[in-house]
């Protein structure tokens, strides 16, 4: 076990590392000049090169990824061009924001989604069946940005019930999470469905009810638990889908997360700030996916820890 | 010495002894403690740092320069200087400080100060983008050559007197001490603050930076000790960032944000504008704005001059402002009407397609060309760089549209060959003061034709290089006149060699709540846009 | 031709299967039946002020921020969106599904690189890609397909690989390894069956989202460039716009959720088909 962890560990550092290669490389590909966007308009072309050379940009690729992997052994994630502040500084006041929104998110859209999932699948071909696929897909194909916006207009500013923006009291975080949870409820709606649908239709699932076991142990106790294997791997997913999916949340609600950093950064071109967002939800996503990696077998024990 | 300066100054008018427009009426009160809203983070508050417009207002409150303007002018007046005396020659400034000035950690202000403060705008290691703008004084190529890091030509022989001395005339060096980079700051808060200067900035400004929550809100509050009486007029000012335009306008009509500075969004601007309370939200002013569209003179067909007329009459601009809902007025030069040495009785060249279909057969392009035109991914330029599309069709010209990020596209524009059209609009030059020099060196001069410059065009012309090198050389004040139509006269003229479009004169629109006061002009000030210093709470 | 005709008859699937049927055969014919050039800008397509047109007899569906028709575009825009959402969708789906099966069933080094591959994959910022593509190169409809596949896959590869992980532990597929059965016949006869539903989900649900993430990408500046229309840039360009000009944003978007909830219609119809486990049962 010690072992494996360990394994997992470096697996982890090495995709890491790849990530942080794979993105400098990128942004180093990138058309655009940081220097220049710093310098602005009226810089003169003897601003613009002593920017460059104070920012070590004139150095090669190889020189300028290997100064930048020393700082990050250190801990060290730069110094914003732009901002010319520490960037794990900027990142740590933004990150609990996210999370708190991201956990949120993920809380609505999974209770949401087994619930309705499960009520699908047991009724299955019927009316609540039907009424279910059909907001799984108003929900899937809703654009954000008007979904956040239809909500905000209707409990914040006509019903006012929840606060129009901001972060801070439980109250500022409902329109946020709902938003991503209503919206991706979708997903984990189907995948339960389609899940227990498979399940219930196995022969020990059908031996169980001609046992004469009651529906609702049948769900429960077999059903259900066969469909906790793909919305635990789901849930991996979404933490990666939310690490660079909340933007536009984050934008409309006023929320001070990562993804309204992030956004303004690749706008600047603010290499030291783009690499650190990458590389923190990064670090989420692995992170996620190896927990729903340990769990697997703790739900569906016929897993064995390979 | 106040004669003196009426004398000597550049600008000095009458004008700046009249009242405002505006502020006649109801007279400005005291008090208040207001919410603004803007949707990006504030990225630095650092004056030798901070170059974006959002910063650029908050900067000029935070601290105080020798030079300033009349609020919601053009009008250059001494401000952290008493008075000021320019020799003959137009080579040496001499500046007398206001006594008892003080920077807001209680200390007084000393010649000194503005000397440190000068250098440091222009020392390589503070990477700030304003260097340039001091490129007259002397001993200034030592610095950026980094050989130095004291400006010879900057003096302060007593703690009250600032003497410039200049290697060549320059008649916008007092515009270039008002520019924020021109601010004064305390060294010792400087050193404190360890390279932090940007998120903790000490100045004498007309607002002390109280509180901020990094990506969420900045607290202002007045500066008592500010060395100009009841300035400023609000006791206080949130700045709320992170906020998305639209939903800053539903907080504005519900009374939460007092000002969304970031303007009503196309989406809403209708709605607003034709609503009961419109007019009273609603501020909608000239700014120093041109929108336009550059023709890269070295890639064919643009580097025929034919050619290059023949798109100024293509494009339909009257249709362009009504697709900006009437926010703009068509432009014919590169001027804003607004600025100094505008000509307005200079025409350009009229919308006529069949003129520019036959300028273009005459060029050797009867069936016309493929090109592609570049523009910013924001909504409303791609909407506008589509309706340049359709126009250019119309006399045979398909242009394929790239919607890019900013940074890309001023990455292209300022690579040789790479863009033969770039719609402007989202990164269109907005002067950093209101002078016209301001708006040919960077972006139409030949030293901004080069890699990684401003003047996508691509445009060099050598005789106007000169006229503008003359113009500027005329610092006497009496030739004020002058030189103002010799710069009006070189925009003309290079409209005859057509590298730009000149597209549309965008007004600036900023929403306030109805108990906000003041003239328009404040809120949407030529030089600093919002004029935090001027605005006031009606009681 | 068998699955053809269980699907006529069952109510719902017929319904989808006319739908798809319709929505096809609208983007094929989109030349002759839009009343308009979908990038004409008309002069009397907006207001004086400058304001898009609701419905009305002369632009049935009202027209747009500049002034198109959006009929004429919702119809051509079907052409850009079948196929983003078909070819991009489909290619997501099958690259993830087969990396998926393969990480899942393999023991050993090639089913792990499969999946840290995966893992870094998935830990990458898309969109960062999405730009840097858009600034190098001639965006096209086929690269903006490419992309999103690229993007797509991995999420799929992930279900499944977990999925396969399960099923590979089940005991009749422990039974058929221990008579003896091959891998080809475990992997095609027994596993990827139990897949499809899964499949389908992904197949289905993620049209709609594909279809939107092309106008994000094409607001990235690598999607399909104006004026060229496609359903998710006509919904993208006037988001902002969903008080002032609903039909701009609701016509499209009810459009978009037609179609892709009549291809899960479809989908789910022919998975009771196909599906062993449901073979010879009510």
């Amino acid at each position: 076990m010690v072992f494996l962890l360990l394994r997992r560990v470096v697996q982890t550092a090495l995709i890491l590392l790849g990530v942080a290669a794979i993105t400098f490389l990128l942004l180093y590909a990138l058309p655009a000049d940081p220097a220049r966007m710093i310098a602005g308009r009226s810089a003169t072309a003897q601003t613009v090169a002593n920017i460059r050379r104070e920012l070590g940009l004139d150095q090669p690729l190889l020189v300028q990824f290997w100064s930048y992997l020393q700082g990050l052994f250190q801990g060290d994630l730069g110094r914003s061009y732009a901002q010319k502040t520490d960037v794990g500084a900027l990142i740590a006041a933004r990150l609990p924001a996210t999370l708190i929104l991201m956990a949120a998110g993920i809380a609505v859209e999974v209770v949401l989604g087994v619930f309705l999932g499960v009520l699908a699948a047991v009724r299955r071909g019927g009316f609540v069946d039907r009424a279910v696929m059909m907001a799984s897909f108003v929900g899937v194909s809703a654009p954000q940005f008007v979904a956040a916006l239809l909500l905000l207009y209707v409990f914040a500013v006509t019903l006012a019930w929840f606060p129009m923006s901001g972060f801070g009291t439980p109250a500022h975080v409902v329109l946020p999470a709902l938003t991503l949870g209503v919206l991706g409820a979708g997903w984990y709606a189907r995948m339960v469905r389609s899940a227990m649908i498979d399940v219930l239709n196995q022969d020990y699932v059908r031996t169980a009810r001609a046992k004469g076991l009651s529906s609702a142990r049948i769900i429960f106790r077999h059903a259900l638990p066969n469909a906790l294997l793909p919305i635990i791997a789901m849930i991996g997913i979404d933490i990666g889908q939310f690490m660079s999916g909340v933007v536009v949340v984050e934008a409309v609600y006023g929320w001070p997360g990562i993804g309204q950093l992030a956004w303004q950064a690749i706008q600047q071109v603010d290499i030291p700030i783009i690499m650190g967002v990458t590389l923190v939800s990064a670090l989420a996503i692995v992170l996620g996916n190896l927990l729903a990696d340990i769990l697997a077998p703790l739900v569906d024990p016929r897993i064995r820890a390979r | 010495m106040f004669k003196s300066w009426l004398r000597n100054s550049t600008v000095a008018t009458a004008l700046m002894l009249a009242p405002l427009p505006g502020f006649a009426q109801d007279a400005p009160k005291q008090g208040g403690d207001i919410v603004i809203t803007y949707k990006d983070d504030i990225a630095t508050l650092d004056p030798a740092i901070g170059y974006d417009w959002v910063n650029w207002s908050m900067i000029k409150s935070l601290f105080s320069r020798l030079m300033d303007y009349t609020p919601g002018t053009t009008e250059l007046v001494p401000s952290l200087a008493e008075s000021f005396e320019v020799a003959p020659d137009g080579l040496t400034y001499t500046f007398k400080l206001r006594k008892g000035a003080k920077f807001t950690n209680g200390r007084e202000i000393v010649a000194a100060d503005v000397k440190y403060s000068i250098e440091r705008a222009v020392d390589p290691k503070t990477q700030g983008p304003g260097a340039g703008f001091f490129g007259a004084i002397k001993g200034f190529d030592d610095v950026t050559g980094g050989k130095t890091t004291t400006l010879e030509g900057i003096e302060a022989p007593d703690a009250s007197t600032v003497v410039f001395r200049l290697s060549r005339p320059d008649a916008t060096f007092l515009h270039v001490l008002a520019v924020n980079f021109a601010s004064v700051v305390p060294k010792e808060a400087v050193e404190a603050a360890a390279g932090d200067f940007g998120k903790k900035p000490v100045g004498s400004g007309t607002f002390i930076l109280k509180d901020w929550t990094v990506g969420q809100s900045l607290t202002f509050e007045r500066n008592p000790d500010y060395f100009i009486k009841d300035m400023p007029h609000i006791d206080k000012f949130t700045v709320e960032v992170g906020q998305e335009p639209l939903v800053a306008l539903l907080r504005l009509q519900k009374g939460e944000v007092d000002i969304a500075g970031d303007g009503i969004p196309p989406a809403k601007f209708l709605e607003i504008k034709n609503s009961p309370e419109g007019a009273e939200i609603i501020v909608d002013g000239q700014q120093l704005h041109t929108g336009y569209v550059t023709l890269n003179t070295k890639v064919k067909p643009f580097d025929d001059v034919k050619v290059r007329q023949a798109v100024n009459m293509a494009i339909n601009k009257e249709r362009i402002t009504r697709i900006l809902n009437g926010r703009a007025t068509p432009a014919n030069q590169p001027l804003p009407p607004l600025m100094p040495g505008y000509d307005k009785a200079f025409t350009g060249y009229a919308f006529d397609v069949e003129k520019a279909k036959a300028l273009l057969a005459e060029a050797g392009h009867p069936d016309g060309f493929e090109t592609i035109l570049y523009s910013t991914n924001t909504d409303p330029q791609p909407r506008i760089a589509q309706a340049i599309q359709q126009d250019l069709a119309a006399v045979g010209i398909k242009a394929e549209v790239r919607a890019l990020a900013q940074a890309n596209v001023i990455a292209a524009g300022g690579t040789e060959g790479e863009a033969p059209m770039i719609w402007s609009g989202g990164m269109a030059w907005i002067a950093d003061f209101p002078d016209p020099s301001n708006f040919y060196g960077p972006i139409l001069g030949c030293s901004g034709a080069v890699q990684g410059g401003w003047n996508w065009s691509w445009y060099c012309n050598e005789d106007l290089d000169a006229r503008a090198v003359a113009a500027d050389s005329m610092s006497d004040p009496a030739k004020a006149g002058e030189r103002q139509a010799a710069w009006g006269k070189i925009f003309t003229d290079i409209m005859a060699d057509a590298p730009w479009v000149p597209v549309t004169n965008e007004r600036r629109v900023v929403a306030k709540s109805p108990r906000m006061g003041g003239a328009g002009e404040i809120y949407v000030d030529p030089t600093r846009v919002i004029n935090y210093d001027a605005i006031y709470v009606k009681q | 031709m068998q699955a053809l005709k269980a699907m006529v008859r069952q109510p719902a699937a017929l319904f989808g299967l006319i739908v798809v049927a319709l929505v096809v055969f609208l983007a094929i014919a989109a030349p002759l039946i839009a009343p308009y050039s979908p990038d004409e800008q008309m002069f009397d397509g907006l207001t004086l002020e400058g304001a898009p047109l609701p419905p009305s007899a002369q632009f049935l569906l009202g027209t747009d921020t500049l002034g198109r028709d959006l009929f004429s575009r919702l119809l051509y825009g079907a052409r850009t969106s079948l196929v983003i959402g078909l070819v991009a969708n489909g290619i997501a789906v099958t690259i993830g599904l087969l990396i998926g099966i393969l990480s899942g069933y393999m023991r050993g080094i090639v089913g792990g690189a499969l999946m840290r591959f995966t893992d870094l994959m998935m830990a990458f910022p898309a969109l960062l890609l999405a730009i840097v593509l858009a600034a190098l190169l001639r965006p096209s409809l086929w690269i903006v397909a490419m992309v999103i596949a690229l993007v797509n896959w991995v999420q799929v590869a992930r279900i499944v690989y977990t999925e396969t992980r399960g099923l590979v532990e089940r005991d009749f597929i422990l039974a058929e390894r221990s008579l003896g059965a091959g891998h080809g016949r475990i992997l095609f006869h027994h596993i990827l069956p139990h897949l499809i539903p899964t499949a389908i989900v992904w197949g289905t649900l993620g049209i709609a989202t594909t279809v939107l993430l092309e106008a994000t990408l094409s607001f990235l500046g690598i999607g399909v460039q104006p004026p060229t229309p496609s359903w998710g840039n006509i919904i993208f360009e006037s988001q902002s716009y969903f008080q002032a000009a609903p039909w701009l944003v609701f016509i499209p978007g009810a459009v978009i959720l037609l179609t892709a909830l009549s291809f899960n219609l479809v989908g789910d119809a022919l998975r009771d088909i196909l599906d062993p486990t449901q073979r010879g049962r009510g």
